[in-house]
């Protein structure tokens, strides 16, 4: 039995409604621990006054330079004594998930008891970063608690300026548009770095993300440093049953204003059956007697709509893998960048195949470990040397689909011209 | 003398395989999908080539889990779900199992404590959130009692699929967006400058540092009261609050001051247009805990307006770009101010050059 709660009539009206409430959660914990008592008296101070009240600090595992976030109290009474004085440590350790957030009970029993052991027992799955986030621990417990998690093959994750935690879909697990092995690429590409994760030694973060296709269910453009992003390069594959079916239910209104209407190259057309044209880029399928799809691939550029809309009935193709982006990050310092294309294509059947990403992964940390400013990230770093700069370090061939469109002004030196067009010349014969 | 502590080194195991972990019929069926439907909101079923079949039943979480809830879901995972789950990247769980008859039970059990099911196709979905007063050392506001008290509102839509497309939501409690890119997101923004306690910031800030991190250059190296400190050009200064991290004494968190703003239109997918960041489209909704009712109506305000006006698949992003901007702030309400003018590097692309003007 814990000590007697404080008074939180701000957090009260948090247990109200529907919607799980975490309020209910902390209550839970604070009827046996006195840290999730003060933990409470803590927050409802910041409900009252509107502020926060933690600091960070220097809180590790042995080891170890990053994966655990310290926090220390900064609401003190005159004395400069904790007000609240249970909750005065509740660091949070930071700890990578498998791909795809998947777990057994047994596993998660087991977070469980060493955490209501020596921590808080507040989990969260999971983080913004991906982390599966044990918070509120004392500083004597953190080597304790991770000396356990780390014993069941779970590993801490990236803080500070460091390589990151990062996250992949549920990819080839469950969904039929994944198009590469989103885990086996996740797993090479981060246990590669494990060194530049626990020790950050970095100018700033880097985050990886995989998404199994370009609906980019991980946010991976917006929000990572590297994003790997599952594409294909042949048709879209179609199913006639599939295509029926879905037709009936769904008739010609839903597939002419749904589909061909937001088809962002106009690609995708209807026509009676008599009328679809044969070719090696075209894929046809019929949805009634009369009519069909006409999809030429050569001009779509796999943004998933119809997919997304007739699942089943179209499908991504056969020559699967990813495209590679770089850049991406969010506000600050000179505002959201997306990532931009540096690798159109890679193909990730083989371990081979993966090896190369994790080359390119390796050869780009190690550029931006040497190039960046303190504090800049990846995305900062190439707008200020340029795209052409970075791929030129990257050994990496221009391609007209890393961009919207060519400069639109003449700020350029060209003196290097006719060099530039024979040695693609070259290669091309070489090729 | 004592002996030496012998410390435990850690074993650099890096990410765990995800293969032992997997319910039996994903692992069996790995890159063997063919396809999936809906059969009701909450619930996906994936047919594989293989035949197989396997049902996900998809419900809502606090995120910020205490032991009893987590155990409470395992308990519902070995009684339906051969003992497997996993979670969304929106703090969804879900619980995959090998048989249709097994779902209603499933859904039964998880509303009995009191998961709501659902949060798939064009539903509105968890919000991503971030940490908030609960452990960051630089919050504006809360990010849990936020997301809750507006999933409150929202858990009827939460529960069903009725909107155009799906929509995303999330919320941050500071200008650095941990909430990420949405369809709707709530975020803090500062409205003053930070206020310097001068004592404190040779002890504890590196003033290179500090002054090399503004965004606008407006901090700079000063000595006040005869210690060395920071000044700032309070005409330059935007109140982003860059500065306040890398130095606590600089703070930019005002009870009253600090304001919550409104974007909508961010999209990650690729699916139709390209990916596209969220604009701002409004500001001044007081920090109001512990439920912010303010800004809880004027999100509810945008989804209403949107669920009524947008087409089908028209993402919030899709939806502004068909009607326009004097058409989304007419019909949301929103006032349009001189402050949602982009003067940002690059604000020029984000002003209409051409007489594309709807009347």
């Amino acid at each position: 039995m814990a000590k007697k709660m404080y008074d939180t009539p701000n957090l009260d009206e948090l247990e109200k409604g529907e919607w799980p409430s975490f309020v209910t959660g902390l209550k839970r914990l604070a009827k046996e621990k006195d840290l999730m008592v003060d933990l409470l008296g803590q927050l409802e101070t910041s409900y009252k006054t509107r502020k926060g009240y933690w600091k960070g600090g220097t809180v590790g595992v042995f080891g170890y330079g990053g994966g655990v976030i310290p926090r220390f109290t900064e609401l003190k009474d005159e004395n400069g004594q904790p007000v609240y004085k249970d909750a005065a440590e509740f660091h949070t350790l930071r700890v990578m998930p498998p791909p795809g957030m998947h777990y057994d009970t047994g596993t998660l029993r087991q977070f469980c008891d060493i955490w209501e052991k020596h921590g808080s027992g507040l989990i969260a799955f999971h983080g913004q970063s991906g982390d599966i986030m044990f918070q509120g621990c004392s500083t004597e417990n953190v080597q304790k608690a991770f000396d356990e998690i780390n014993e069941m093959g779970f590993d801490l994750g990236g803080a500070g300026p460091a390589v990151r935690t990062s996250m992949s879909c549920v990819g080839a697990a469950r969904c039929e548009q994944s198009c590469y092995d989103e885990a086996q690429a996740h797993r090479a590409v981060l246990n590669t770095f494990l060194d530049d994760l626990h020790r950050p030694s970095l100018p700033y973060k880097f985050k990886f993300k995989f998404s199994g296709c370009p609906n980019d269910c991980m946010n991976a453009i917006q929000r990572s440093d590297m994003a790997v992003i599952g594409t294909w390069r042949d048709n879209i594959r179609s199913d006639e049953a599939l295509a029926k079916k879905w037709f009936a239910k769904h008739g010609m209104d839903e597939l002419v204003n749904d589909v061909v209407a937001r088809c962002p190259t106009k690609t995708f057309q209807v026509k009676e059956l008599k009328k679809i044209k044969k070719g090696e880029h075209i894929t046809s399928v019929a949805v009634s007697d009369t009519h069909g799809v006409e999809i030429d691939n050569q001009d779509c550029v796999r943004c998933m709509h119809c997919i997304n809309v007739m699942t089943g009935a179209l499908a991504p193709g056969k020559d699967k893998g990813a495209s590679v982006l770089v850049g991406g990050k969010s506000h600050l310092k000179i505002g959201g960048l997306m990532g931009t294309v540096v690798i159109p294509f890679m193909k990730l059947d083989t371990e081979e195949q993966v090896e190369k990403l994790v080359d390119f992964a390796q050869r780009t940390i190690d550029f931006f470990a040497e190039n960046a400013l303190e504090h800049e990230r990846t995305g900062e770093m190439i707008e200020r040397i340029g795209l052409a700069n970075f791929l030129d370090a990257m050994e990496l061939d221009v391609d007209p689909a890393m961009i919207n469109s060519p400069r639109m002004n003449p700020y350029v030196r060209t003196d290097g011209w006719d060099d530039e067009v024979a040695k693609i010349k070259a290669k091309k014969q070489a090729a | 003398m004592n002996a030496p502590v012998q410390m435990r080194k850690p074993k650099e195991t890096g990410v765990p395989d995800n293969k032992k972990y997997l319910h039996p019929l994903l692992a069996k069926n790995y890159g063997n999908w063919k396809y999936h439907d809906r059969p009701r909101p909450g619930v996906l079923h994936h047919v594989s080539h293989s035949g197989d079949e396997v049902w996900s039943v998809r419900a809502g979480t606090q995120r910020q889990m205490d032991v009893y809830t987590i155990r409470t879901l395992c308990d519902i995972a070995d009684k339906f779900a051969e003992g497997r789950v996993r979670f969304t990247i929106r703090s969804n769980i879900e619980f995959m199992v090998s048989e249709e008859k097994k779902v209603a039970p499933l859904i039964a059990e998880l509303e009995k404590h009191g998961f709501p099911v659902g949060g798939t196709g064009n539903s509105v979905t968890m919000i991503a959130h971030t940490q908030g007063w609960l452990h960051c050392d630089i919050p504006g506001t809360d990010a849990s009692g936020v997301v809750k008290a507006l999933m409150d509102e929202l858990v009827d839509e939460f529960k069903r699929e009725e909107m155009p497309n799906r929509v995303h939501l999330s919320t941050s409690c500071c200008e650095i967006n941990c909430g990420g890119q949405a369809d709707i997101a709530i975020i803090v923004q500062h409205t003053k400058p930070p206020v310097i306690n001068h004592d404190l910031v040779a002890n504890v800030c590196e003033r290179p540092a500090v002054v090399a991190r503004c965004p606008v250059a407006a901090i700079r190296p000063a000595m006040v009261n005869g210690k060395p400190s920071l000044e700032i050009d309070e005409s330059k200064c935007m109140c982003c609050g860059a500065c306040y991290p890398p130095c606590p004494p600089m703070q930019i968190n005002d009870p009253e001051n600090s304001k919550l703003a409104i974007w909508v239109g961010g999209k990650n997918s690729n699916a139709r247009g390209k990916p596209t960041f969220m604009k701002m489209v409004a500001s001044g909704y007081p920090n109001n805990a512990p439920r912010w009712p303010e800004v809880s109506e004027a999100v509810k305000n945008i989804i209403r307006v949107y669920k009524e006006d947008a087409r089908p698949w028209e993402r919030m992003a899709d939806w502004i770009d068909r009607i326009g901007w004097p058409r989304f702030f007419e019909k949301t309400g929103l006032p349009f101010t001189k402050y949602l003018i982009d003067d940002w590097r690059g604000s020029r692309y984000n002003l209409n050059a051409s007489t594309h003007i709807r009347f």
